[in-house]
């Protein structure tokens, strides 16, 4: 039956492009300019889809974005498949695939349908009570049962290829909906010169003009376009829903760019989101037409009035040829005579109104159709279509007998809903208006106007709201999409649910990817009914963004790949590739964390590097480290004030291990900082602290001591940062440095002097992290593997190594030297950490100092850093573990601490760890267990220095 | 996305800020000397207003200032956004932007 | 759609200060520090951004002067950071694929230059006509920069 259902008056369908496209499999034509939608109905398909809980069979309902129904999957490829996309918006290509979804074993035949046979016994709530008990079920039976039969359509099962895009714009004037008020609103900017952009989810402006018959809305619309497209201000964007509003009058638009070609190429952008700023927005989203509740409104054939015209006036396809109207607004006669026009029959209208006068209704009169006024419908009957109608008057308030007349199509319209999602999405107030059975746009927050229909309905054009009167509630469908019926309304509220919020979670209506567009008015209307109370007072339900769904894509938009986030690279990091080395994550940084040599496991590389620099030497790229210069004559005072530390005594030319808390009292960052001269110091922090201080410090400058003179700049990118650290570091470097003397006695351990290296400006630090004679050679970034190489040749000779974050913290660890957010969790205080040695006792105020006086602060049995050595030296506990005073492994048991860094030390010849035990420095010696998976391990308590007690390596 | 005016830079996106909670809460000038009760409430107490709100933000991205900014945290709109050192303007007073 | 070029490695100075060591700078280095907020200003091969009410970014040789005693900040980054020119059709709106700036000429004006950011990088963004734009970003950022602004050569091809 190719096209039965097609005349040849569709408005903007261009006849002469034949598109064939397969539907379950099976091969239809439609036309250039039809929807999914539109071609299956003029080949005279209604069936399209199960519902969601009875997989009762559905059809079309509407014929744009409030489609409640006929969700369908496009399949392009495994990659490229998009399930529950509604047929109505679907623009037909050559070759389009589409597949029904919530079906088996096929959509005629479903198995899932015998749901509806037990329909009585999963009410409103069934889950809710159902899946109660046993509680062991839940997991093993309930929850798997429920994810199966649960959801409608099924995700692709590889990666998208596509590409997604993204745009900030900004404009004067945004204009959602091209229909006849938007159209005229972006006139009116675009002729006061103004910056405009105007959106509209179809694939051509118009909106409801493109659904009339007449000629002059056709022309209008032509010239309207033409003329528009004049101004270079304006910018018309199609296929672009605006799917949320956000404060400020910014809107989200998701422009839908290949989604239309029968073959995007490969490359081409999907989906755009548009990030619009909009000085004023003028929101002409038009209204949403109105279902009709009665028993048996869901069978396929049952289908909005105003969506029949516009799939006659537009695609030139007659929904039926024997129909049936139940009609609650004018608008149906319109139907009515336009498809009687066309050249169907109208088998009845039965208008629920008891006395309907107006134009159409006049001209339908005249036009003989038969109008019954003041019925009901009692039922549909028919099964994968409808195939006939009862409709019953209501006399005295009874419904009186019915009548069943044949017919292939029901067309029902309750009149229209003004569409106010997005001007409730920018928590605007609606206001109730009884004469138009409508919430309408009242107070606005942001800089917006409503303009058409959206702004409120002609008059006292009310229609009818809530549920036709009716004695089977069972089948009368209020939201088809998640197969909510009166019934299931009926119950909530006799269950104690009368808030609109508490029913719509416990019936789940208005919960669908519809997101309620055809049902939430009715809701209302029935809830009203049912409790007796004014539509106002029974609340309204919060409209959410997205307005219809929108792909993760768009959101994701560039960020994947390469490109999901920055990637920081040190100016040595090209020679470290080169070395093979292992790189690890360390916030945005790509750090080497070894450099395995031949076929060296992580675990070789890592002691044969920490043995090199122990004999001899290690070569260190830390030009991760945080670097802030300090500059000023107040730089001391700021540093004394900021730090736990005293800084006045620091003379130019030496450095201190500085340690920052927060004002309340925990540690927060560490490094070194080194005095330049009086008035200038350079300081580093944490890898992952560098931008952390750099705002705390800003922040206490520009807030609290507006005082000081001194100034802040970020340097951590100015300089590479080489460490050279071992035994014959000086050595290697001595021959290579000019302008500072570096003999043990000229430049001793924390020693910070500027000379010059092979040629290039330096910034020496005689620092260490590992326990050794090290130093810290700063260049200038762009000659920071000039030099690095110079330092390794220079090293070659004394067994020079380089080694990677993974030694340097196992190194540190045989000292003790702590990692802030490894040792620390932002709960410890210096003196749990066993820095209290670092604090200037004498000053009289820092960042910190009165939190840390706090009697709990001062507790002896707070967590504090100890030693951890294992009874087997050669089992390596796990960071993270808990530890236990006792062996007992029954629960519940007291946990007195966990394990914070834990390594093989291949200097030692065993494992080693560092953690935080309740009172732990009185305890050294004592045994305790740590609770790992296989078992509780027993480990002795010690000082949590393991290597070079005394620390006389750092002075070699 | 809110639109926050600097009163350096003018109107910028939220994308180049930094919030910095409740504003006008001073460091007292020698924290050694405050009561424990003071500390906590110094340290701890903030307002959670539905409502008008004085907060902090931070020009990050941008001029790097902190400043002042009152807000209906119902609407999300500013009625002010003034310099570090100012008065905040009486509530309900319209920002001049 | 707009060429995108390293801009040619320049010195580059970051001077802070309040208004005395500026008028003080502005002799010093024979050009004036912009006071118009977010404004750079240009003498020969020298350029002056405005950064902050208190921070300047200096672009060029000569500004390696001493002030005398006034209090004042000034630190070398020339390697801190790197230069990226964009040059020609739909700059402004490759750099709105990233950038939440208004660009319209008539707003961000040639002249004007501030921090911003793009994607997920902080960047100074200084226009020099109105379809030249110069980038100064953190070195270890440069990638993502350049990353981003080939994709948005795609957007505007």
């Amino acid at each position: 039956m190719g096209n039965a259902f097609r005349n040849k008056d569709g408005k903007y369908i261009d006849y002469t492009q034949i598109l064939r496209f397969t539907f379950d499999g099976k091969i239809y034509q439609g036309y250039k300019g039809d929807t999914l939608a539109s071609a299956l109905l003029a080949n005279g398909v209604h069936l399209l889809g199960r519902s969601f809980k009875y997989h009762r069979p559905r059809g079309i309902v509407a014929a744009g974005a409030d489609e409640p129904n006929a969700l369908v999957t496009v399949q392009r490829d495994h990659a490229r498949t998009t399930p529950n996309v509604k047929a109505t918006q679907v623009e037909l290509y050559e070759g389009l695939i589409a597949e029904s979804q919530n079906r088996w074993p096929n959509l005629r035949f479903d198995v899932g349908a015998l749901n509806t046979l037990i329909s009585n016994f999963i009410p409103a709530g069934f889950y809710y009570k159902t899946f109660m008990w046993p509680r062991q079920a839940w997991g093993k039976f309930y929850e798997p049962f429920i994810r199966g039969v649960a959801g409608l359509g099924v995700a692709p099962t590889e990666a998208d290829p596509d590409r997604y895009s993204q745009r900030f714009a900004h404009c004067d004037v945004l204009v959602v909906g091209a229909g006849r008020a938007g159209l005229a609103a972006a006139m009116e900017a675009a002729e006061k010169g103004l910056r405009v952009l105007i959106c509209d989810e179809q694939n051509m402006f118009g909106g409801s003009l493109l659904s009339n018959a007449d000629v002059q809305s056709t022309e209008s619309l032509l010239q309207t376009m033409e003329k528009l497209h004049q101004y270079s201000k304006v910018t018309c964007l199609k296929r672009t829903i605006a799917f949320g509003y956000f404060p400020h009058n910014m809107i989200g638009l998701c422009e839908r760019l290949t989604e239309h070609l029968p073959n995007p190429a490969k490359g081409d952008v999907r989906e755009r989101l548009w990030q619009v700023r909009a000085r004023h927005v003028i929101l002409a989203t038009g209204a949403l037409e109105r279902p009709l509740v009665f028993p048996g409104n869901d069978r396929p054939g049952v289908m909005l009035a105003g969506a029949a015209r516009t799939y006659l006036n537009r695609y030139g396809v007659l929904p039926g040829k024997n129909i049936a109207c139940v009609v609650g607004h004018d608008n149906g006669y319109l139907a009515a005579l336009e498809l009687q026009q066309a050249g169907a029959t109208i088998a009845v209208i039965a208008d629920v109104r008891t006395k309907p006068v107006g134009r159409y209704i006049e001209q339908a009169r005249q036009a003989g159709l038969p109008i019954r006024s003041g019925m009901t419908v009692t039922g549909t009957g028919g099964y994968r279509r409808v195939r006939n109608i009862s409709v019953a008057p209501i006399v005295n308030g009874n419904i009186d007998a019915s009548d069943t007349i044949r017919c292939d199509t029901v067309l029902m319209t309750g009149g229209y809903t003004p569409s106010v999602h997005l001007f409730s999405q920018s928590r605007g107030k609606l206001e109730w208006k009884s004469e138009q059975n409508a919430y309408i746009p009242s107070q606005s927050t942001e800089n917006l106007s409503s303009v058409g229909s959206a702004a409120g309905l002609a008059g006292n054009d009310r229609g009818v709201i809530g549920a036709l009167p009716m004695t089977n509630k069972s089948t009368a469908f209020v939201d088809w999409q998640n197969d909510v019926t009166v019934k299931d309304i009926d119950l909530a509220t006799r269950e104690g649910f009368h808030s609109i919020e508490h029913i719509k979670r416990y019936t789940t209506s208005g919960m669908a990817t519809d997101q309620g567009k055809t049902s939430n008015i009715n809701t209302l209307g029935i809830v009203s009914n049912i409790l007796q109370k004014p539509v106002p007072e029974i609340g309204l339900t919060t409209f959410r963004m997205p307005y219809t769904p929108v792909s993760f894509g768009i959101f994701a938009g560039f960020a994947r790949g390469d490109l999901f986030d920055p990637v920081r690279t040190t100016p040595m990091h090209s020679w470290a590739i080169e070395q093979n080395a292992v790189f690890e994550d360390v916030s945005l940084w790509k750090r080497a964390r070894y450099f395995p040599r031949n076929s060296e496991s992580m675990n070789e590389a890592v002691a044969r590097e920490c043995l090199a620099v122990r004999a001899s030497c290690g070569l260190f790229d830390a030009s991760t480290l945080g670097k802030i210069e300090v500059v000023g004559p107040d730089a001391a005072e700021f540093l004394n004030r900021m730090y736990i530390n005293a800084w006045s005594k620091l003379t130019v030319g030496k450095c201190r291990y500085g340690v920052l808390c927060r004002e309340d009292g925990f540690v927060m960052d560490d490094g070194v900082v080194g005095r330049l001269a009086t008035d200038r110091f350079h300081l580093t922090t944490t890898t992952g602290g560098a931008a952390r201080v750099l705002a705390m410090m800003e922040d206490y400058l520009q807030t609290e001591w507006q005082d000081l003179q001194v100034w802040l700049t970020s340097t951590t990118e100015q300089w590479a940062v080489i460490a050279v650290q071992g035994p014959r570091a000086r050595d290697i470097i001595a021959p290579l440095i000019s302008g500072i003397d570096i003999s043990a006695h000229a430049f001793p351990h924390m020693s910070i002097g500027e000379g010059t290296i092979h040629g290039i400006t330096m910034r020496l630090m005689r620092v260490s992290f590992t326990g050794e004679l090290g130093y810290e050679i700063n260049v200038p970034a762009d000659h920071g593997r000039a030099i690095w190489e110079a330092i390794y040749e220079a090293g070659q000779a004394h067994g020079i190594t380089p080694y990677g974050t993974e030694a340097m913290h196992v190194l540190r660890a045989e000292k003790g030297y702590v990692i802030i957010g490894q040792e620390t969790d932002g709960t410890a205080t210096p003196d749990d950490v066993g820095l209290s040695w670092a604090i200037g006792k004498a000053k009289p105020d820092y960042v910190g100092k009165r939190a840390l006086i706090r009697q709990a602060m001062q507790a002896p049995t707070r967590k504090q850093l100890v030693g951890l050595l294992t009874l087997d030296d050669q089992v390596v506990l796990e960071e993270g573990a808990q530890i236990c005073a006792t062996a007992a492994n029954t629960p519940p048991m007291q946990l007195i601490g966990h394990v914070t860094s834990s390594y093989y030390s291949a200097t030692l010849g065993r494992s080693i760890a560092l953690a935080m035990v309740a009172g732990g420095r009185t305890c050294y010696g004592k045994t305790l267990y740590v609770l790992m998976p296989s078992a509780a391990i027993p480990v002795t308590l010690t000082a949590p220095v393991f290597y070079d007690e005394k620390g006389e390596q750092v002075n070699g | 996305m809110l639109l926050i005016k600097c009163p350096y830079c003018g109107e910028r996106s939220e994308l180049e800020f930094s919030y910095g909670g409740q504003a006008h809460i001073v460091r007292p000038l020698i924290p050694s000397d405050i009561t424990d009760e003071a500390l906590t409430e110094y340290l701890y107490h903030r307002d959670n207003i539905k409502g008008v709100q004085a907060e902090r933000w931070r020009h990050l991205h941008g001029c790097g200032r902190f400043f002042n900014a009152v807000r209906d945290t119902t609407t999300d709109h500013f009625q002010a956004t003034y310099k570090i050192g100012e008065a905040q303007p009486a509530s309900g007073a319209k920002s001049d932007g | 759609m707009a060429d995108i070029s390293e801009a040619p490695h320049t010195e580059r100075y970051i001077f802070r200060g309040g208004e005395k060591a500026c008028a003080e700078a502005d002799m010093a280095f024979g050009m004036n520090l912009p006071r118009e907020a977010c404004h750079a200003k240009v003498t020969g091969e020298r350029a002056a951004l405005w950064l902050g009410p208190d921070e300047w970014l200096l672009l060029g040789n000569g500004f390696n002067v001493q002030l005398t005693a006034l209090p004042y900040s000034q630190v070398d980054v020339s390697h801190r950071q790197i230069g990226i020119q964009l040059k020609g059709n739909h700059a402004a709106d490759m750099l709105n694929i990233g950038c939440p700036l208004d660009l319209d000429d008539a707003i961000f004006t040639t002249g004007m230059c501030t921090r911003t950011v793009f994607g997920k990088a902080e960047i100074i963004l200084w226009r020099q006509d109105v379809q030249t734009f110069h980038i100064e970003v953190w070195r270890s950022f440069g990638d993502y920069v350049r990353g981003l602004l080939a994709i948005a050569q795609k957007e505007y091809m």
